[in-house]
Formats: structure tokens, sequence, C-alpha cells
């Protein structure tokens, strides 16, 4: 079991000292992410979905609790490049081309040339960029220029891919679009996705697990696994199935929520 | 020509009379303010030769008068056009009196000061953006840099180095780099800190190192702003080598012409030097102005 376990966090606290005192962002969060798995992380804001996730990439230092990924310490994963993280923003560089920063992370890394080549026409395939690699990101739509930065995050084949509200600044139907281009994407390359999102419907339609979180302090509520099969074509969400797991989510973050 | 390359000359052509008519219109309102005081401030002296020689003056000989006078109070437009004309063409460029020589003095001056103070001000920023020891000490004696007055210092700058034997363009040029560096290093700092949190965090994601994240972010990232403190710094340039070649016994340049000028009561001069001087900075900022321009649109920077 332990071996297929890609994130591993046993009792994970992570408090930030402020000027108005501790928050505690996450308090004893106990989660295990397996190989191939795409969970969802829901849950009202503040609740610590982005601190968690930022923990896994070792952008932050979990105060209390141990964290492995990939068997590792967070931070030795990061040095091995273990993840590719897409933050809610694009962040493209206006002076390079799409191309041009799709290769960044590989330039960083030290491929060469024809690799980097090589690779970046792949994952502009990929994300069904192809032909649009010359362009620079400003001629691009907001849906294309988040696909180019997923394209970066997977350039560099980490088995992890960490998204904290990739599509949250995008309309509804290019949302759709980009919703099943990545379930697509994700079945074609096998990798462990943790995905925040605000969406219940987003949340059901992509997760084979779905981490309901409730905030002060961060913590996780429930995990409702999904019996929704990898197959899945956007009318799921009309099926009595996908209706009724949602019901359970909106349950799991009503019992979360105290209205104080 | 295409009917929509034709739209587009249109457009550029109504575009830059659109610009000019207002550029011109305050550039006669300037000339004929500065013909009316050429007038009000000549009027005296005028009138005082002529109730010596016992003589009166109609109004319109009292103007033309004034506007001729061989040491006027204030030269009119027309005999600075002359003076400028005269240095610039009506000599030949070594000769001392020539406006384009004193102006390559001042020139290369300026240019190698300005130089000197970008590559301390980038240095320092750098410096200041990645060690926390630089970023609390360095700033507030650069600040304290700025508050001396620079016509105190220039004259002990050049005493200095002539003590030790070393005159001409570099003192000049040292004045010029204190006055440049500072807007480089404040441009340069905040240019440096301009990437956000997100594009740190990408690049450390990617376990970049400094190095990398310097050229690959911070530096594109800042180049705007170094342009924008660039034309600043340029002028800056300019005033500093000039102000350094007002101490006594400077011989050349634009700033010694200005000095001469005022020695001899030369007053047009004086304002041609002063003119020259204007065109040299506005020249140097178009120059800056232009690159900016070109690097920017190419990095897509600029829209
Ligand atoms: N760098 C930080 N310093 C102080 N408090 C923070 C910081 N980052 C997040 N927090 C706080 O931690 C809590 C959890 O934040 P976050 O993980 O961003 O929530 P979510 O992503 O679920 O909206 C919030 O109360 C937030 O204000
Ligand atoms: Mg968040």
């Amino acid at each position: 079991m332990i071996d297929t376990a890609v994130v591993q966090a046993r009792d994970l606290s992570l408090t930030f000292s402020t000027a108005d005192g501790p928050v505690h962002a996450l308090k004893d969060v106990s989660l295990t992410i397996d190989q191939g798995d795409f969970v969802s992380f829901i849950g009202p804001s503040g609740c610590g979905k982005t601190t968690f996730l930022r923990a896994v990439a070792a952008l932050e230092t979990p105060t209390a609790g141990t964290l492995a990924v990939a068997g590792m310490t967070p931070d030795e994963a990061r040095r091995r490049r273990a993840y590719g993280y897409v933050f809610q923003a694009p962040g493209l560089y206006p002076w390079r081309t799409i191309a041009g920063n799709i290769s960044l992370p590989l330039e960083i890394m030290g491929f060469s040339r024809a690799d980097r080549q090589q690779r970046t026409q792949r994952v502009l395939d990929l994300v069904d960029l192809a032909g649009f690699g010359g362009k620079f990101p400003w001629q691009l739509s907001g849906g294309m220029q988040q696909r180019a930065s997923i394209a970066r995050a997977l350039a560099f084949d980490a088995d992890i891919l960490l998204m904290d509200e990739p599509f949250g600044a995008l309309d509804e139907i290019v949302r759709d679009r980009l919703n099943e281009a990545l379930l697509d994407l994700w079945k074609k390359t096998g990798k462990t996705i943790g995905f925040v999102t605000h969406s219940i419907p987003e949340a059901v339609y992509l997760s084979t697990r779905i981490v309901v979180m409730s905030p002060r302090p961060g913590r996780i509520t429930r995990v409702i696994d999904s019996p929704l099969p990898r197959d899945r074509p956007l009318e799921i969400r009309d099926t009595p199935e996908f209706i009724a797991l949602a019901q359970q989510v909106r349950d799991g973050l009503r019992e979360g929520h105290s209205y104080d | 020509m295409t009917s929509a390359a034709m739209a587009g000359a249109k457009r550029r052509t109504g575009r830059s009379t659109g610009r000019i008519l207002p550029i011109l219109t305050v550039l006669l309102a300037i000339i004929a303010i500065w013909y009316a005081g050429a007038v009000w401030m000549n009027a005296t002296w005028v009138r005082d030769q002529a109730a010596r020689a016992d003589t009166v003056l109609t109004t319109s000989e009292l103007v033309r008068q004034t506007l001729m006078l061989e040491r006027p109070v204030l030269p009119a437009p027309h005999q600075v056009a002359a003076g400028l004309w005269e240095g610039v063409a009506g000599q030949k460029i070594t000769s001392k009196r020539s406006l384009v020589w004193h102006g390559w003095i001042t020139l290369s001056a300026t240019l190698a000061g300005f130089a000197i103070g970008t590559a301390a001000g980038i240095l320092l920023a750098v410096g200041i953006v990645h060690n926390r020891a630089m970023d609390q000490s360095v700033m507030p004696w650069a600040v304290a840099s700025q508050t001396v007055p620079i016509l105190a210092i220039a004259p002990m700058v050049i005493v200095v180095f002539a003590s030790m034997g070393v005159t001409g363009l570099l003192p000049k040029a040292m004045i010029a780099a204190w006055l440049s560096f500072f807007p480089v290093l404040v441009g340069m700092v905040k240019g440096l800190r301009t990437p956000d949190a997100m594009q740190l965090d990408l690049m450390h994601s990617w376990h970049a190192s400094r190095a990398q994240q310097f050229w690959r972010l911070r530096l594109p990232s800042s180049l705007p702003y170094l342009f924008a403190s660039l034309k600043v710094a340029i002028a800056a340039a300019l005033v500093g080598t000039i102000v350094g070649e007002l101490p006594a016994g400077a011989t050349a340049g634009l700033g010694a012409r200005l000095l001469s000028g005022s020695y001899y009561g030369q007053t047009v001069q004086i304002w041609a030097a002063l003119f020259a001087a204007a065109m040299l900075a506005a020249l140097l900022v178009m120059l800056i102005g232009a690159l900016e321009r070109l690097t920017l649109r190419r990095m897509g920077l600029a829209r």
C-alpha cells in the first residue's frame, strides 16, 4: 500500500503567525493520495486548500505532523522536480513566445535544445495548442493561456500535477471544454493530480476522490471516493450517480460550515 | 498602394499633424513672449544711450535697436539662432569657437559618466535585491549622496583629481556618474522587484538557481523601469558634466563656453551654449526613448 502513495500526510498542521496572532491554516490533516488519483479539494475560502497544495509543493513548511511526497520530504521532491504546479493565473512571460514559455522550465533544468523542442511540441499537442507555439501570450485567449501554463507544467514529465483553481478565472463554457481536456490528458498520461476548486460540479466531474474541507481551523471534514467510471463524457453530469455524488459533496460542505 | 496602406498613411499623417499643431502653437507663444521680454529688458539701455547722444527715438526705432544690441541683457531669439548657427556651421569643427567641438567635449564626458553611473546603479540594485545587508545599508547612503549640493562638490572633485594629475574627461565623468547612478539605482531596485510572488514561486518550484531567476525573470521584468531611469540619468549626466566644466580653469565644453560668455558679457554666446546643451539633452533622451520602444516592442512589453 505504502509504495503506491504519492502524497502521504499525517496529522499535518500549518500555522501562520501573523500580526493578529496565529492563523491555523491546516490542523491535523491526514490524507493519502495514490498513484494515478485525481483528487479535488473543495471548501469555502480560507479552509487551507491552497496551503495544503503549497505544503506538498514545498512552498510552505508545515509546523507539525509528517508529509511525504513520492516517498521523500516535500523539499527533496521539489529538488527532484517531482511535480508541476499550475496557478490560477497563467503567469506566462510576455517577452517569450508560447513555445519559449513552455521551454523555460526545461532550460532551467538543463534539457538539451533538441530535447526541449521535442518536448515543447509534444505538450503543445497534448493541450491542443499545436501551431500556437510561435505566438505571444497576449495573442491568445485566457483559456488558451491557461492551457499553455498547463503544458509548461507537463513539459518536464513530473509525475504529480498540482493545480490551484486553474480554471477559476475562466467562464463556464471555456471551463467545460478545459475540464474535458484535462480528464483526457489525465487518462493519457496517468499522472497523479491534486486539484483545488470552488465548483462542486467541477470537483465531481473530474475526481476519483473529493476532499471536502472546512475553515477555522482548516481541516478535512470528508473524503468521498467517486464511483464514477474513468471514462466520463460531459453528459455524465446528468446521471443520477453524478447528482447523488454532488449532493454528498454539498452535504459535506454544509456540515463543515458553522454559520457563525 | 493598396487602400488599406493608404488609409494607414492617412491615419499616420493625421496623427502627426494632430500632435505638431499644439507644439507649434506653444512654440510661437514662447517666441512672442521672448521677443516682448527682450524689448522690455533691453529698452533701458537703449534709452540711456539715446539720452546720452541727445537723440529722441521713435517707438519703432527703439524696438529695432533693442533687438540688435551686441551685448543685450536678453538677446532676441533671432540673435541666439544666429549665434547658434555661427557656432555650429560658421567654424571649423576643430576650432575652439565651434559649438560642435565644445559639444563633443561635453558629450564624451556625459556618455562616459552615464556609462559609469548606469553600471554602478545596476550593480548596486542587484546587490540590494539579493543581499539583506546591502538592502538595509546602501539606500540611505545613496539618498545622502544626492542631497549634497553638486555645485559645491564639483569644484572639489575637479581639484582633487587635478592634484593627482588627472584632468579632462575623467573628473567631469565622475561628477556626471555621481548624478546619474541614483535614478538608475532607484528604478532598477523597483524593476528587479516587480516579479510577483507567483512568478517567484514558479521559479522555486522548478528549483531554479538565483542566477537563473535573475537572468530569466528579474532582469527582463526590470527593463521598462531601467529605460525610464536611463532617460532621467542621461539628462542628469549632462547637467553633471556641465557643472564640472564651470570651475575656473576649464576651457573646453559647453559649460566652459557658458562661463566665458558670462565673464565677457557675451549674452548671445551664453544663450547659444545653453540651447546647444538643451538640444543635446533632448537628442540623448530621444535616442534612449527610441531604444526603449525598439526593445520593449521586441519583448512584447509595449503594445
Ligand atoms: N502567507 C500567509 N500568511 C498568513 N496567513 C496566511 C498565509 N497564507 C494563507 N493564510 C491564511 O491561511 C488560511 C488558509 O488559506 P488558504 O490556504 O489560502 O485557503 P484557501 O485556498 O482554501 O482559500 C486563511 O485564513 C489565510 O488567510
Ligand atoms: Mg486558495
